[in-house]
């Protein structure tokens, strides 16, 4: 297992270099610079600011110079908000956007893993179609709509919950949550259900069957752990995922996280913000994958084996 | 089933409990707090290092200049210094501090702060973008691009600690409106030191532990990207006639969110509506929408270098047959005022000309006249605009305009915003959308751009009589009449050749609460948060009027 373990971090290495090296070249290779605004720059405005943020210099070695900064953790001072460093903004935006992707996995994993493993218990009937084609409409309606939607409904009409805000008003934070959520509940439905129905087929669950286990022991004891695996294995691409992409409901519920940001700052062409919050995210995929393969290892014995645990 | 139904009570039990709070609105008026809309994230505080509207708000908030202006005319009135004395020239300048302007620290604001101050905003090191804004006084643009060495050749000096004196080049009308630009505030020296070099651009000095300033409200909070809270300062001199006892920033980006805050009562100001909402709010009886024209102008730029917008018939064309009025009262839901030239009417006083109107037998003629009858071997032409539905719906309508009325193709290609920007800058366009906003009440600040090789002319225009206008004739003319009368000649003059197509002038459009008083519209949209109150009992006093 642990060989398993550094092996895959030690290909993360790489991974992460080439990520931070495409990253650099591209964002300068991009027309227009951190500096030009709608108004005319002087030349010697320009040739300041450029010293200030070491844009004088050859590009090679700005880009050992930033790798050097990168192996001491420091990710550079942001050009959009001067006197802020990429580090403080990472650390300010990160928390919240953790805790948004956080609750959103959570009624993901609730009302997904539900309506999944309860679709499969009678596969093709109405208590199967009704929750897959609400996973269906999940998956295709996309977060910009369904938001306005629920603060429409539950903010405005009903005045039930906040329309806005995090951590200000209480209950501020249930709509973004099931915004974020609701389309990787649908997923998992699906996945859950999938794998149930996978499951269920083995001749495991016929065997349990056999002794005369009640179903729900059946399913509960013995089918959920396998055919909950391809849901495990969704899991960490997905958190990462949500951090990386909760930029929309960020935006339409005035969220103070880091995917607003990661998105502004590519606008702006805020080069240490975009190089920085790529790596940071990158990395994190990268850490959730390995982990969320562990965990499918953990929990499925073939895998296991495989790896020379017991 | 029982527990689904326990579950259905937990849950509307929690949702009833968030709702029982009250509003931001009605908790405010009762503290005396602003809950204000401001558009986005500052990207600082430091007055010499930021650009922007959400900024200069904040900005204004937290410090004052020798000269503010009145939020009702415009016209400067005493700040930091309760007189100044013009010379007989007008070039020399005599600002007398008062002697009760404090620092929010308790320390004594001095001429000499000013005096270091305006040696940090002009230093090449630092990179101040609006360094420009205190080119006026004598040797200033030459310390701040590297000519001169030496500050104390620059006209501005200490007499004593209450007495500054500033020399200018030539007299220039409207520098005390630029006493209320925060480029030429004063800042307090040994906090900044404190964090760095004086030209350090990423010292914390503006957080909220170590700021100091000299306005009518302190920084208490600032939440990245969630809130900044001002409380009402203890030291201001004026602190007496200001009546909010603090003002919460919101960094409202996102627009529709900003309105749906509104309508729930978490904001009293929203920095802007949606365009789809206007006539929503316009139909509304006693409505929050206030709208009043604002000191920007909304335009195309054309490269007067390339055929076949080289010809100044083909420009005319063009802006003739454009119906603006068509234009506002559809695509843009009558949400601004048609325009005809650069500068916004009634710039202090200021009434541009009008050299033209929609015409198009007249533009057909003149594109004849060019050599393109009826469109006839017209070579193409295309114009950029930055990605925005809302500058593409007025490509769109222009596009068809000139097809319909002059028979002739203009495509049509959005850019992103910094390509766009490249590409103005480069001239690699034959029109582009263009936009100014004025940073002083003052026709020079539209009219100073068309001078030859000036950095945001990007159109190719050059007249020497043009700069001759601008640069010499109007600083010398004695009485504003006189001045106005040499910028109408001019502009004139520019709008003759036409090189670029004015679309409309700006609005300023907000939501404001009833309770909000002391807020009048004015062309800067100029926001002097000092004057601002809030009536708890805004609704019975509306009762009685209506």
């Amino acid at each position: 297992m642990w060989r398993f373990i550094g092996s895959r971090l030690l290909q993360a290495v790489p991974v992460i270099l080439a990520v931070i090296t495409v990253t650099f070249f591209l964002v300068r290779l991009a027309p227009g610079g951190p500096f030009d605004s709608e108004k005319a720059v002087m030349p010697e405005v320009k040739a300041a600011l450029e010293a200030q943020y070491r844009l004088d210099l050859p590009i090679l070695q700005q880009y050992t110079a930033y790798l050097g900064d990168l192996a001491q953790g420091e990710l550079g001072p942001s050009f959009k908000y001067p006197g802020r460093s990429v580090n403080e903004l990472i650390a300010a935006g990160l928390p919240v956007t953790a805790e948004l992707g956080f609750y959103a996995l959570l009624v993901a994993v609730i009302i997904g893993g539900i309506a999944g493993v309860f679709a499969s218990l009678k596969p093709n009937t109405v208590q199967d179609y009704l929750p897959m084609s609400a996973a269906m409409i999940g998956i295709c309606m996309p977060s910009f709509l369904l938001g306005p939607l629920l603060v429409l409904v539950f903010g405005i009409y009903l005045d039930w919950l906040p329309v806005s805000g995090w951590g200000d008003i209480p209950g501020d934070k249930i709509l973004p949550a099931i915004t974020l959520g609701s389309g990787y509940a649908a997923y998992i439905a699906r996945l859950s259900r999938a794998g149930m129905l996978e499951v269920m087929s083995q001749d495991y669950i016929r065997t349990a069957r056999a002794k005369g286990l009640p179903e729900r022991q059946v399913v509960v004891r013995h089918a959920l752990r396998g055919g909950l695996i391809p849901v495990v294995a969704f899991l960490g691409p997905a958190f990462a995922g949500l951090l990386a992409g909760s930029f929309v409901v960020e935006t339409i519920f005035q969220i103070p996280g880091l995917g607003r940001f990661y998105v502004q700052a590519a606008f702006n062409r805020d080069y240490t913000m975009i190089l920085g919050t790529t790596v940071f995210l990158s990395t994190l995929i990268v850490l959730f994958n390995l982990l969320s393969d562990i965990l499918a290892a953990w929990m499925n014995p073939r895998l296991r084996a495989q790896f020379g645990g017991r | 089933m029982r527990h689904l139904k326990a579950l259905l009570i937990l849950a509307s039990l929690v949702l009833a409990a968030c709702t029982g709070g009250e509003s931001n609105v009605s908790e405010g008026n009762r503290l005396g707090i602003l809950h204000y809309g401001n558009g986005s994230e500052p990207q600082g505080l430091d007055p010499h290092v930021v650009t922007g509207v959400p900024e200069n708000h904040l900005i204004r908030a937290l410090f004052e200049g020798l000269a503010v202006k009145n939020p009702y005319t415009l016209e400067p009135e005493p700040g930091v210094a309760e007189r100044w004395d013009f010379s007989e020239d007008r070039r020399i300048i005599t600002f007398h501090l008062r002697q009760d302007a404090l620092w929010s620290n308790g320390d004594q604001m001095t001429a000499h702060d000013y005096v270091w101050s305006w040696q940090r905003a002009l230093s090449p090191a630092m990179g101040n973008l609006y360094a420009y804004m205190l080119y006026p006084v004598l040797n200033a643009e030459a310390y701040a691009t590297g000519k001169l060495e030496d500050f104390s050749d620059v006209g501005v000096k200490a007499l004593d600690d209450k007495t500054l004196q500033v020399t200018l080049t030539e007299p220039t009308p409207f520098f005390l409106q630029l006493m209320d630009h925060y480029s030429t505030f004063a800042l307090h020296r040994p906090t900044i030191e404190k964090f760095g070099k004086a030209t350090d651009r990423f010292t914390r000095w503006t957080r909220v532990e170590n700021i100091v300033s000299n306005g009518a409200f302190t920084l208490s909070e600032w939440k990245l990207n969630r809130r900044i809270t001002m409380t009402k300062s203890e030291t201001y001199w004026d602190r007496d006639s200001v009546r909010l006892n603090g003002v919460v920033f919101y960094p409202t980006e996102n627009i529709v969110s900003e309105e749906r805050m509104f309508r729930v009562g978490q904001l009293h100001y929203t920095q802007t509506i949606p365009l789809d909402k206007i006539p929503v709010y316009q139909a509304m009886e006693n409505t929050p929408y206030v709208q009043a024209p604002y000191l920007g102008t909304y335009f195309f730029l054309i490269n007067t270098n390339r055929p076949p917008v080289d010809d100044v018939r083909v420009r005319k064309a063009l802006s003739m047959s454009i119906d603006r009025q068509k234009l506002n009262d559809t695509v843009l839901q009558k949400s601004n005022v048609p325009a005809y030239t650069i500068t916004p009417p009634g710039t202090l006083g200021y009434q541009p000309p009008k050299l033209f109107d929609f015409d198009p037998e007249q533009a057909r003629q003149l594109l004849a006249d060019a050599g393109f009858p009826g469109g006839e071997g017209w070579p193409g032409l295309e114009l950029i605009y930055n990605t925005s539905e809302s500058h593409r719906k007025i490509a769109v309508a222009l596009q068809q305009m000139w097809k319909d009325e002059l028979n002739i193709q203009v495509t049509i290609s959005n850019q992103e915003w910094k390509v766009y920007l490249d590409s103005v800058t480069q001239m690699e366009f034959d029109i582009a959308r263009r936009g100014w906003i004025g940073d002083y009440v003052d026709p020079n600040n539209f009219l100073d751009l068309y001078l030859t090789d000036g950095g945001n002319n990007n159109t190719g225009y050059s007249d020497p009589r043009y700069d001759e206008m601008i640069t010499r004739l109007a600083p010398q003319a004695k009485t504003r009449e006189e001045r106005f009368a040499i910028f109408y000649e001019a502009e004139q003059m520019l709008m003759e050749e036409m090189p670029i197509l004015p679309i409309y002038t700006y609005t300023s459009k907000h939501l404001i609460h009833h309770s909000v008083k002391g807020l009048p519209s004015n062309l800067m949209d100029s926001l002097n948060l000092k004057y601002v109150w809030l009536d708890p009992e805004w609704d019975k006093s509306s009762k009685e009027g209506g």
